[in-house]
């Protein structure tokens, strides 16, 4: 039978999968955000997981707050890149160094 | 048995399509590639028994999100090809990085299993006879409701955010002064005059 054990491998495998995406798109920034949304997709699938094979309820409503934040965070990350974007006319962040910082 | 046929799909279609998003080389693919991974996160959800959560997952992020992403790749004209030539550079490291992550992960699997908590204490025990949505309802209007005013509060600022950071003025564009025209009176705009015959109106 299915049990949690499953559902964190494959939590795992997707967090891994995001995490190769953001390293292997160091250029492409729309792709980077799309990494992120993977892993934080893989920590939904982690809390959702975790709440249905221990009868606690809590992990549904934090997932909730994480799939809040999510979107937030893709609005503002979008907003940045397309305001990028018209600034620089590239979406390349290796070049992203006007702060010198 | 169709629980374990529907578990294996739902978790092989999910690792596929999130490689081929990260991988794909069209972004309006990616993005594709994207939404079947929701929609079967969705479904793996639901096996386990969140269908709110589920069903939120369809809506905000298959809804919102996915289609944000489509708008900006579709907007934004960039040469995406140039964009990967650092692929096959990083994807070593990253792989041995993701490899190496995955395999961290899983030891702390194992620890998990093998270590005690109490799993009797629960928060909040998923009661037996009322729906996923009901629950979840009760939890989050009672015990968690400033954590979900705080969270209408984070999209509140997103939203704003965003609008703030994209608007621009353009020029050349006219825009309607409410205020000049509220304070706009009839002697200013208009004038009395008694023309000769044949002299006409100087404008």
């Amino acid at each position: 039978m299915i049990g949690l054990t499953h559902y964190l491998v494959v939590a795992a495998i997707l967090f891994a999968l995001g995490v190769f995406g953001i390293i292997a798109n160091r250029k492409n920034l729309i792709v980077m955000l799309m990494a992120i949304e993977l892993i934080l997709l893989a920590v939904n699938l982690n809390f959702v997981a975790f709440s249905g094979y221990l009868h606690d309820l809590v992990g549904q409503v934090f997932a909730m707050f994480v799939l809040t934040v999510a979107a937030g965070e893709a609005a503002i990350g979008l907003a940045i890149l397309v305001i990028y974007f018209r600034a620089r006319g590239t979406i390349a962040v290796d070049d992203a160094n006007r702060m010198q910082g | 048995m169709i629980q374990a046929i529907a578990f294996y799909l739902f978790a092989t279609l999910v690792i596929a399509s999130a490689a081929l998003t990260i991988t794909a080389r069209n972004p309006v693919h990616a993005v594709l590639w994207l939404i079947l991974a929701f929609f079967n996160a969705a479904g793996l959800m639901v096996l386990v028994g969140a269908e709110f959560i589920a069903m939120l997952l369809v809506i905000v992020y298959v809804g919102a999100v996915a289609v944000l992403f489509l708008f900006v790749v579709m907007m934004l004209n960039v040469d995406f090809s140039e964009l990967r030539s650092g692929f096959v550079r990083y994807a070593g490291i990253g792989a041995l990085l993701a490899v190496g992550l995955a395999a961290e992960i899983m030891v702390a699997f194992g620890a998990w299993s093998a270590g005690k908590i109490e799993l009797a204490r629960r928060a909040a025990p998923t009661p037996e006879t009322v729906p996923n949505i009901e629950a979840l309802g009760m939890l989050l209007y009672t015990r968690y409701l400033f954590v979900f005013e705080g969270a209408g509060l984070v999209l509140l600022v997103a939203m704003i955010g965003a609008i703030v950071l994209t608007h621009r003025e353009r020029k050349g564009s006219r825009q309607q002064n409410v205020a000049r025209q509220n304070a706009r009176r009839p002697q200013d705009a208009t004038r009395n005059t008694r023309p000769t015959i044949g002299a006409g109106v100087e404008l």
